[in-house]
């Protein structure tokens, strides 16, 4: 049993909202300055950045998931967190299939840059990432498990897009994998049966790592991780 | 006024029935259930865009009179349900919220609002 530290939530520039120098690049640079052990790049409704990432953390000895970061219709952002870039395309499929139309205004919201492992524009993705998909929550949480992924509620302790200011409250039948807070301690002992983890939810480089968290656990594997949230066999997952 | 008052209006239609005489002491408009829960009224009338059955559990617990889903979306069938199980107003109305807000804000100045 080991300890990592894990930060998996950090937008790239592909995000609308995130500086347009965030390339994965340079954030596994961050990362490994920053000391942490796994790093997952999750993008508003799509996963285009996710497989350079996964590049190159393998180049620089890192390990790291292929996340995006979900939007329900309700608005609810759902951290997705996957083993693989082939099943965070699987469910970036869906999601394009599903997000409302409309397409990105480079200048009002940012640009959505995807980028290779050179730091090289290779496009710009057109579609409207920072909208809504037309998934109810219960049923995007359905669709990322059926694909095998991890479902965690989004900066549930923040005033915007979280479940509990979208819904008013987490109810019984939603269950998440973990709950993502922005303060350690934040919602105190409410909702005891789901961890909680806390990532940087980076949109600039400097915030990579400022929020992170430790899973004790045997392996830096999706496996491991799904049985840390769950206490298992001595594991455990500690909010830094 | 009376929720009878607002099932009355063009595009208004029943889902849910509740209580017709059930008093509305004004209208509340968010789709932030959150918002919902910390700032609307009891008996206020509450019109919304979200469908989760959680908007059940949210005009249960603040005491409003009712809820109306604008532009005709289609409510899940596990809110209507719960609306059932709890003796909650469902209402929908074919309009937009902006609409549906005007036709109850001067029903509520011609009529007046409950106490």
């Amino acid at each position: 049993m080991r300890r990592f530290t894990a930060d998996l939530h950090i937008h790239t520039c592909l995000s609308p909202c995130a500086e347009l120098d965030m390339t994965p690049r340079r954030i596994i640079d961050k990362a490994l300055k920053a000391g942490l052990d796994i790093i997952a790049v999750s993008d508003h409704n799509s996963s285009e950045n996710v497989a350079v990432a996964l590049q190159a953390a393998a180049r620089a000895g890192m390990a790291a998931f292929a996340a995006m970061e979900i939007a329900s219709s309700e608005e609810v952002h759902v951290l997705s967190v996957f083993g693989s870039a082939e099943d965070a395309a699987a469910m970036q499929e869906l999601v394009y299939e599903n997000l409302t139309s409309g397409e990105n205004d480079d200048d009002l919201w940012g640009s959505q840059v995807v980028v290779n492992e050179r730091d090289e524009v290779l496009g710009f993705n057109r579609r409207l990432l920072i909208g809504a998909t037309r998934l109810p929550v219960r049923r995007l949480l359905e669709e990322i498990r059926a694909r095998g992924g991890l479902a965690i509620a989004s900066h549930v302790d923040r005033e915007a897009f979280s479940v509990i200011s979208q819904l008013g409250f987490i109810p019984e039948d939603l269950r998440f994998d973990a709950l993502e807070v922005t303060r350690p301690g934040a919602l105190g002992n409410e909702y005891p049966g789901m961890p909680r983890v806390g990532f940087s939810d980076a949109h600039r480089l400097e915030d990579v790592g400022r929020r992170k968290t430790s899973f004790f656990m045997e392996a830096p594997s999706l496996e491991e991780i799904a049985l840390a949230l769950k206490g298992s066999g001595g594991r455990r997952v500690a909010v830094e | 006024m009376k929720i009878a008052d607002v099932t009355g209006l063009d595009g208004v239609r029943v889902l849910v029935g509740g209580d017709p005489e059930r008093k509305v002491t004004g209208c509340y408009v968010s789709d932030l259930l959150s918002d919902v829960l910390a700032n609307a009224k009891e008996g206020n009338l509450w019109v919304t865009r979200q469908t989760h059955p959680n908007v059940v559990a949210v005009v249960s617990v603040r005491g409003l009179s009712g809820v109306i889903i604008t532009a005709g979306r289609a409510v899940e069938p596990e809110t209507l349900a719960k609306a059932e199980a709890e003796d909650i107003t469902v209402l929908s109305a074919s309009g937009s919220t902006f609409e549906i807000v005007g036709e109850v804000y001067n029903l509520l100045r011609a009529k007046g609002a409950a106490s």
